[in-house]
């Protein structure tokens, strides 16, 4: 999927994450914080770049703020973000697809 | 060296004779040689102690480069003393090279970071050590690694000549012009102020900063003006809207409330629950809850509690006015139903540290307690608990009396819930032991109970009783499946604070921590 305008989603309430997707230049710029940084840091980056790797976005800078959410939360919010920043969120997506 | 937790203890630090944590009980039977302080003859009858500043008291009590002052923590978030007292030793007198002992420090205590940072504090001896401080010490900024001891294990240091305090600094509600204090009667009440008293009778010097000044004699004296050099008056000693919450309000969070229920259950189904039996607990939600089960079952066997301990608060006091409790024995107060009941309820007391938790004493309250109820940032497959340092290995916490209570009750139990946010409570090693596994008998968190194999006669009550039970590591798997098995924290050499067992062995380490790399 190709990032067409920035969009955000989730909050920073404790347990969530909120991630925003940008346009961006080559590959995924990801840009992380987080509250569980030295247990969980590695974990959630490759939550995150997995899950952009299924939904096949190859470019775009992203960022998370992490207040300690677990893994289908993070999964979650990244798949929003995405779908919003390409005007999916209302219709079509994949459910059983994609996102699963 | 390894100790019987399993932690390696750099050899450097075990100079001197320093041993490392053996086991419970360890040092019993052993002597020891108390060390006395140093201290003036006033002689001559004087009218008054009273000197103008805080400025003139350090000078009459010769402070110089390199002392030790002692502080005391009644005062709580709301304290002001310490900063005070600080502020004038090292910005008026120009003193450097001090070290702090104070029974426990907090967030009031921020602006003592920068002196560690500017190297005018090089030590630091405490229970408690959070904000700012817990932040610049774990960085590595403090010149010697602070030294993190229980409320039982500070009297015992001090009496054992290990901490020589040069100075003790007495934050006092109330004194008389000659120095006797009370923790009540004044604008800025604390009620008990157990842990001043040990400090006080130990220390060269005993000045007493008060915010009211009241008529000789100030009695019944908690502090006495026998031990005390000098009384200074200020404006305010701290702020008494966070000295003491108005009530300690018991949780309505109904996962507080199942395991709170848990462990009333827990304790009903022991011998040790019948007429005249000890209790203490914490002010955590799920553990103050429990005095409100527990009532529930004491009513139904008809049976009272012989007496309770601890830092007290209002359901505690309650329990005591209704006749449900014999005798409260209290070293702090936690809320100002407390503060305003001690010394006035009838069966109400006040009690010095040494008193309450202090193991080489000849026996002090903990060791005849049936029940302790605490809680745990983290506990691990072998019944270690820490209460020090956050799971990103920064200082913020404090052991408190939990080794003490621990290590001298018959059932300790720990009430937890399973995992905090992303963070596992139940897991395979703490980041720190603060509480050695051989001192916890019963953990209760919201996903199920598990008991210490080392207590097989608690596996039986339970079993009797029919209240459901399974292993630790079952628990720490149910945590790790919810939020992932955590990555080992990384770390530096330098150690940055050295966690002292109660009996003066040392437990466990703190290490710089590295940041995270990406």
């Amino acid at each position: 999927m190709e990032i067409l305008k920035p969009a955000v989603a989730g909050t920073l309430e404790s347990s969530d994450a909120q991630v925003t997707v940008e346009p961006g230049g080559e590959g995924i710029e990801l840009s992380l914080q987080s509250s569980v940084m030295n247990q969980y840091g590695r974990q959630i980056r490759q939550t995150v770049l997995d899950t952009l790797a299924r939904l096949e976005v190859r470019d775009a800078k992203i960022t998370v703020v992490d207040k300690g959410a677990l893994d289908c939360t993070l999964k979650a919010r990244v798949e929003c973000a995405v779908f919003r920043s390409c005007g999916a969120s209302a219709s079509g997506i994949p459910w059983g697809g994609a996102v699963r | 060296m390894k100790n019987a937790v399993g932690r390696e203890i750099p050899d450097y630090l075990l100079a001197g004779g320093k041993e490392v944590y053996q086991g419970k009980n360890y040092m019993d039977g052993k002597y020891i040689q108390k060390a006395s302080p140093r201290t003036r003859r006033y002689e001559k009858p004087q009218e008054s102690k009273l000197v103008d500043s805080i400025k003139a008291a350090l000078e009459q009590c010769g402070a110089k480069d390199g002392m030790t002052f002692s502080f005391h923590h009644h005062l709580r978030d709301g304290d002001y003393v310490v900063n005070m007292v600080m502020a004038a030793a090292i910005e008026e007198l120009g003193l450097k090279d001090l070290t702090i002992a104070a029974t426990s420090l907090g967030n009031a205590h921020d602006p003592i970071a920068d002196y560690i940072e500017q190297g005018k504090v090089i030590g630091i001896q405490t229970s408690g050590i959070r904000g700012r401080m817990g932040e610049v010490v774990s960085a590595g900024k403090l010149k010697t690694p602070a030294i993190i001891r229980s409320h039982g294990g500070r009297p015992r240091a001090i009496e054992a000549g290990e901490v020589h305090i040069d100075i003790a600094f007495v934050a006092a509600p109330t004194s008389d012009c000659v120095g006797n204090c009370r923790g009540i009667g004044g604008k800025s009440n604390c009620g008990s102020m157990g842990y001043a008293m040990t400090d006080a009778k130990y220390a060269d010097h005993v000045v007493v900063v008060t915010d009211c000044l009241v008529d000789f004699p100030n009695m019944p004296a908690s502090v006495e003006a026998i031990d005390v050099d000098a009384v200074v008056v200020v404006d305010s000693i701290g702020n008494p809207k966070k000295i003491a919450s108005a009530a300690a309000r018991i949780s309505q969070n109904p996962r507080d409330l199942m395991m709170a229920e848990d462990v009333a259950r827990v304790i009903a189904s022991t011998p040790y629950f019948k007429d005249g039996f000890s209790f203490q607990t914490g002010v955590g939600g799920p553990s103050l809850a429990a005095n409100l089960f527990l009532e529930r079952y004491m009513d139904e066997r008809n049976i009272k509690m012989g007496w309770a301990i601890g830092g007290i608060c209002g359901p505690m006091v309650e329990l005591l006015k209704k006749g449900k409790v014999g005798k409260v024995i209290d070293v702090q107060d936690f809320d100002l139903d407390a503060v305003n009941s001690i010394n006035q309820t009838p069966g109400h007391y006040e009690m010095s540290a040494s008193q309450y938790a202090n193991p080489a004493n000849k026996g002090a309250f903990v060791n005849k307690l049936d029940f302790v109820v605490l809680a745990a940032l983290e506990i691990d497959t072998g019944f270690n608990v820490n209460v020090l340092t956050g799971s990103d290995g920064v200082l913020r916490g404090a052991p408190g009396g939990h080794p003490d209570t621990a290590a001298g009750s018959k059932v300790c139990i720990i009430v937890t819930p399973l995992t905090r946010g992303r963070m596992a409570t139940v897991c395979e090693h703490v980041v720190t032991v603060t509480t050695p596994g051989d001192c916890v008998d019963v953990l209760v968190t919201d996903y199920g109970i598990a008991v210490n194999p080392l207590r097989p006669d608690l596996i039986e009550c339970l079993d009797k009783a029919g209240i459901p039970h399974v292993t630790i590591e079952s628990l720490k798997e149910k945590a790790y499946s919810l939020v992932g098995r955590p990555d080992d924290l990384q770390w530096e050499d330098q150690v940055v604070a050295v966690l002292e067992a109660r009996d003066g062995t040392i437990l466990d380490v703190v290490k710089k921590i590295k940041p995270y790399q990406g």
